[in-house]
């Protein structure tokens, strides 16, 4: 183990606010493209049950 | 071989609605220039691309903080490279796959190819987003600034403008096709700056330090942070795949709303 003590890492040797500002970037940006795209899944899936059944409605009414 | 019979059968490969692909013995690589056969083949892919991300990137990250040593003239800020480089190699790799894919929709007109360029687009303009940012933040402790008008920074920049203008080219919702074109030509003509961005530390003099890392001589850097680095980038770019085929799901079933096909997928 390269470092003493997790004080150590959290440090970066003084850099720790360069390092884990870096970090927490990563983090946000690949957290928030996955987030973003369950979304817009979710948005997809929602539109086509929508029109689904927005269609099975007019067929119902047309039967009658 | 009857040639006619041949495309025939690409025809109604392609036009079909649910295909056999290895109804001949070899696979019928057309027929997933269906919307609707890439999108199941997708499906099955994702899973396997996360997996590989998550455990590649996961690995990458451990050496760089926990097992590459301390760096003699940076001390820990140079960790910053474990995201750094990575990110912004990807930022210029998936810049000229989608750049292919949207010749390959010029060229051949195949749509599919299109949705998969407009898919690429957001993870790579991302992904230089993140170069540019944790350059920064690399930059000030070791440089003394955030930023300089240096050549590998502004191409860098101007690749981010590039993936912003061709996501507002692709945004036109009206007239579709005539976006994905529009995107290609900006794509296309934009390709020249990655090179420039690639080489630009060798063409000019440039604050932002020269490759240590080449296809032809041994790398200038020690073992354990060249690891780090490689490995990262190789789950960055599993995670990109899985991403990009993900988006161009969601991509394919707004295009596809009104098909056939896509009623059963509703939830």
């Amino acid at each position: 183990m390269i470092w003493n003590s997790w004080n150590d890492f959290f440090l970066m040797g003084g850099y720790g606010l360069y390092v884990w500002g870096a970090v927490l970037g990563s983090v946000s940006v690949i957290g928030g493209e996955l987030l973003a795209l369950r979304w817009r899944r979710k948005g997809a899936l929602t539109m086509l049950s929508a029109i689904k059944s927005a269609s099975g409605k007019m067929t119902a009414e047309d039967e009658r | 071989m009857n040639r006619l019979k041949k495309e025939e059968s690409v025809s109604t490969a392609i036009h079909s609605p649910a295909v056999v692909l290895h109804s001949r013995k070899r696979v019928q690589w057309f027929a997933y220039a269906s919307p609707q056969n890439f999108y199941s083949l997708a499906g099955k892919m994702i899973p396997w691309f996360a997996t590989v991300a998550t455990m590649l990137s996961a690995l990458g990250l451990y050496i760089g903080f926990f097992v590459a040593p301390v760096d003699s003239q940076q001390g820990d800020a140079y960790r910053i490279i474990f995201l750094h480089v990575p990110a912004a190699w990807l930022s210029m790799f998936i810049y000229l796959v989608m750049a292919g894919w949207a010749a390959a929709g010029l060229i051949l007109n195949t749509r599919l190819s299109s949705l998969m360029a407009r898919a690429l687009a957001p993870t790579g303009a991302l992904f230089t987003l993140l170069a540019l940012w944790t350059g920064a933040l690399w930059g000030r402790p070791t440089w003394g600034t955030w930023w300089v008008w240096d050549a590998r920074l502004t191409s860098e920049l101007l690749l981010f403008f590039l993936y912003a203008g061709f996501m507002t080219l692709q945004s036109d919702t009206e007239e579709s096709r005539r976006a994905d074109k529009a995107g290609a030509v900006l794509a296309l003509v934009g390709v020249i700056n990655v090179p420039v961005i690639y080489f630009s530390v060798q063409w000019w003099n440039t604050l932002h330090q020269g490759a240590s890392v080449s296809l032809r001589s041994a790398p200038t850097m020690a073992t354990t942070m060249l690891m780090g680095m490689l490995v990262t980038a190789l789950g960055l770019w599993a995670y990109s795949i899985a991403v990009a085929l993900t988006r161009v799901r969601c991509i394919i079933l707004e295009r596809e709303r009104h098909a056939q096909w896509t009623a059963g997928l509703a939830s």
